[in-house]
């Protein structure tokens, strides 16, 4: 049987397609952009094509926008240290709850330099409050940092209109839309978004390249000094064979930006339907109506959620989880408890993310073998007795310390 | 995902003795569903002999909770009660050939349902007499409430000296900002200001008054402690053997089912914790090939 790999938001497959296009950079066009001999001449205009295709599907106004960096950490501390260096008065930074840690923890970071850091909270279904995020707008905000799409749930915040809110405001608006780009459409150049991150692996590019999108006009200090490359604005040699490999992977996502939206969805959906009409005491997490096309987390109650992904693994099915336990953390993800998962359920969260390599006998597949999972877990389980959750959880089984 | 030795593997894909026996006289229940791990543990004891006839449990929980859980019942079953009471986390980790440092707290877990349904059984209250703090520092399994209560304790004021005390932050270094955030925590309840150049404080050894090993004595304290693991070992086919000592530095040799085998890296740092536990000393444990290298360097 094939292994079948709905673990997308984690990470993707390269597309042979871009493989192919990366191949001569490493023993061909070797060379250093910036030397001048023909084993560099290519490789300069291999990086100028990356770039255009990159703004395509971004839609944004001048190639030289795109500042290529080695991952979406690396572009997302590079646009929250770059906003407070260029804008050394202004102490608070706005943010959200459930960000990717690659925002959440150096804001932690910078909170004990002393920056005050605005953490709006978000509802059950995991959405913002527009009015309580409008209120915390002010000249003492050096930047405004919101992922387009969450990684968990797939949520789609609504960035376009909290740019514009702060540019009313005159704050900096930057987006980690790392789990966003190319799975949605996007034009760039009708938005107010000052600083967009992107990484290449979440689009069947490789690991370690990513992009910087920083508007024209925007205030911008480099993280990483030293040669010229990107105009100085990102030190070092380029990464030339996955910047290509990149680019060809943003033309590819343009061209199934459909596909995505239609049939991997379809996916999508038969999977979570399938799922919470078979197996009893299991709800989708987020805000169903408002979603990445390929995103689905489910949360299982009464059981946990490695348990859950081991059993699925030796069915040959990967996938992930916002359990406590696949982290070595107590306590389970952030982005549930900010949701207001309960304990009982929150532990039991499994995230499918599809691609378009997946089909719908994968589907079938996890269907399949998900019902028995389930039931032989909550079967172990002491909350759980002759088919149902025990009356009363907390209470039936009382242990001698919590 | 984890590195779970095939032991745990095997005991979480078909655990031993699932579910609650019936007519149990001895229950021991821990956890709760908000820390993610609960165990209900359920005991048939022969009144006469106290002996341990049937076990089983509940448990909700990771892969290497349930594992831990089912690995325990077989354990104590054929135990008498004093002696299923001697039955340490450790012991559990053991006989799953190790869990990673992460997942240490779901041996103690079993330990506790263990405490917990002797004591239900006896018609005596127990109560957990310790508290579990997030993980600090991985390399050597250490947690926050431990090193809160070192830094109190020994006044301790910075990272070398937590060090110096606990072990934590002695190896790869990734916890020291978590240990500075502690101890600033603490200093600043103490109304004191941390300081990160601080001199260390005079190591009066380690709590008690515990004299320096010998040399020759921390060879006998070694063999012994290779001693007490060697049935185990060669239950699985291997065994090992003490070949130098130098300094902290024990090299050994692993032989039998344990040279060679993908496992014995694992078993060489369950090795070193033990020695650690039980020599209150550190303790490095390499293999022997290890040491043919270093001489032939220095030739
Ligand atoms: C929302 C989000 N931001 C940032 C990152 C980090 O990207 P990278 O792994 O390229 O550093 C990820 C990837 O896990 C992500 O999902
Ligand atoms: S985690 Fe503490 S030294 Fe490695």
């Amino acid at each position: 049987m094939r292994d079948i790999y709905l673990d997308n938001n984690a990470t993707t497959k390269v597309d042979p397609q871009v493989v192919d296009v990366m191949l001569p950079y490493f023993t061909e066009q070797f060379g250093n952009p910036s030397s001048i001999h023909r084993f560099a001449d290519g490789v300069a205009k291999g990086i100028k094509n990356a770039r255009q295709q990159i703004q395509e599907l971004l839609g944004c106004e001048h190639d030289s926008e795109i500042i290529f960096t080695s991952c979406g950490t690396e572009s997302d501390s590079t646009a929250i240290l770059s906003a407070i260096k260029a804008q050394p008065f202004k102490k608070e930074i706005i943010t959200t709850a459930v960000e990717h840690p690659a925002i959440l923890n150096l804001c932690e970071y910078l909170e004990k330099e002393g920056y005050t850091i605005h953490r709006l909270p978000v509802d059950k279904r995991g959405r913002l409050n527009l009015e309580a995020y409008k209120a915390m707008l002010s000249d003492k905000v050096a930047i405004v940092s919101v992922m387009w799409a969450n990684n968990e749930t797939g949520t789609i915040f609504p960035v376009v209109e909290m740019a514009e809110m702060a540019n009313a405001a005159g704050v900096m608006f930057h987006t980690d839309a790392v789990q966003a780009v190319g799975k949605i459409p996007m034009n760039l150049k009708d938005t107010k978004i000052d600083m967009l991150s992107l990484s290449g692996h979440k689009l069947h590019a490789p690991k370690g390249i990513g992009v910087l999108y920083l508007k024209r006009g925007t205030r911008y200090r480099p993280l990483l000094r030293g040669g010229h490359q990107e105009r100085g604005r990102r030190a070092g040699t380029e990464n030339s064979a996955s910047i290509v490999g990149l680019g060809k992977a943003c033309e590819l996502a343009l061209q199934y930006m459909e596909h995505e939206n239609t049939h991997v969805k379809a996916m999508r959906d038969r999977l979570e339907r399938g799922i919470v009409e078979q197996i009893p005491h299991c709800f989708i997490t987020g805000d169903l109506e408002n979603r990445l096309p390929n995103t689905t987390d489910i949360a299982f109650e009464y059981i946990e959620g490695e348990a859950i992904l081991m059993l699925l693994n030796k069915a040959g099915i990967a996938a992930s989880s916002g359990s406590a336990c696949t982290s070595g953390s107590l306590e389970p993800s952030h982005v549930m408890r900010a949701m207001g998962i309960p304990y009982t359920a929150a532990h039991g969260t499994i995230r499918f993310s599809f691609s378009r390599y997946n089909s719908m006998a994968d589907v079938d597949q996890v269907l399949k073998v998900m019902p028995d999972i389930a039931a032989a877990l909550r079967n172990l389980s002491p909350y759980w007795e002759n088919g149902a959750p025990v009356a009363n959880p907390e209470q039936a089984f009382a242990p001698t310390y919590s | 995902m984890w590195d779970y030795s095939e032991k745990v593997q095997e005991h979480f894909f078909n655990p031993k003795n699932a579910g609650a026996v019936k007519d149990a006289n001895a229950i021991g229940e821990v956890g709760s569903i908000s820390c993610g791990d609960a165990l209900r543990l359920t005991l048939k004891v022969n009144p006469e002999s106290e002996i341990i006839e049937e076990s089983g449990f509940q448990t909700f929980g990771c892969g290497s909770a349930i594992a831990s859980s089912s690995v325990l019942t077989e354990i104590i079953k054929g135990m008498t009660l004093d002696e299923a009471l001697k039955v340490t986390n450790q012991d559990i980790a053991d006989h799953l050939d190790g869990l990673p440092p992460e997942k240490m707290h779901c041996s103690v877990m079993g330990r506790e349902a263990l405490q917990a349904a002797v004591a239900n059984y006896r018609g005596e209250e127990w109560s957990d007499d310790h508290e579990e703090g997030a993980l600090v520092c991985k390399c050597f399994a250490i947690d926050a409430v431990m090193i809160e209560e070192m830094v109190w304790a020994n006044k301790l004021r910075t990272v070398e000296d937590v060090t110096n005390f606990t072990k934590a932050g002695g190896g790869c270094a990734a916890c020291h900002e978590d240990i500075e955030a502690i101890l600033e925590k603490v200093l600043a309840e103490k109304g004191e200001k941390f300081d990160p150049d601080a001199a260390p404080i005079e190591v009066a050894k380690p709590k008690a008054e515990k004299k320096p090993l010998t040399n020759l004595q921390r060879i006998k304290r070694i063999e012994e402690v290779l001693d007490s693991l060697r049935p185990q070992l060669m239950a699985d086919g291997g065994n090992v053997e003490l070949v130098e000592v130098i300094g902290n530095t024990a090299y050994v040799n692993m032989t039998g089912a344990c040279n060679g085998c993908q496992m014995s890296a694992m078993t060489i740092a369950g090795i070193q914790q033990r020695l650690m536990e039980v020599l209150g000393e550190f303790i490095k444990v390499v293999p022997a090939s290890e040491m043919a290298k270093l001489v032939t360097i220095g030739a």
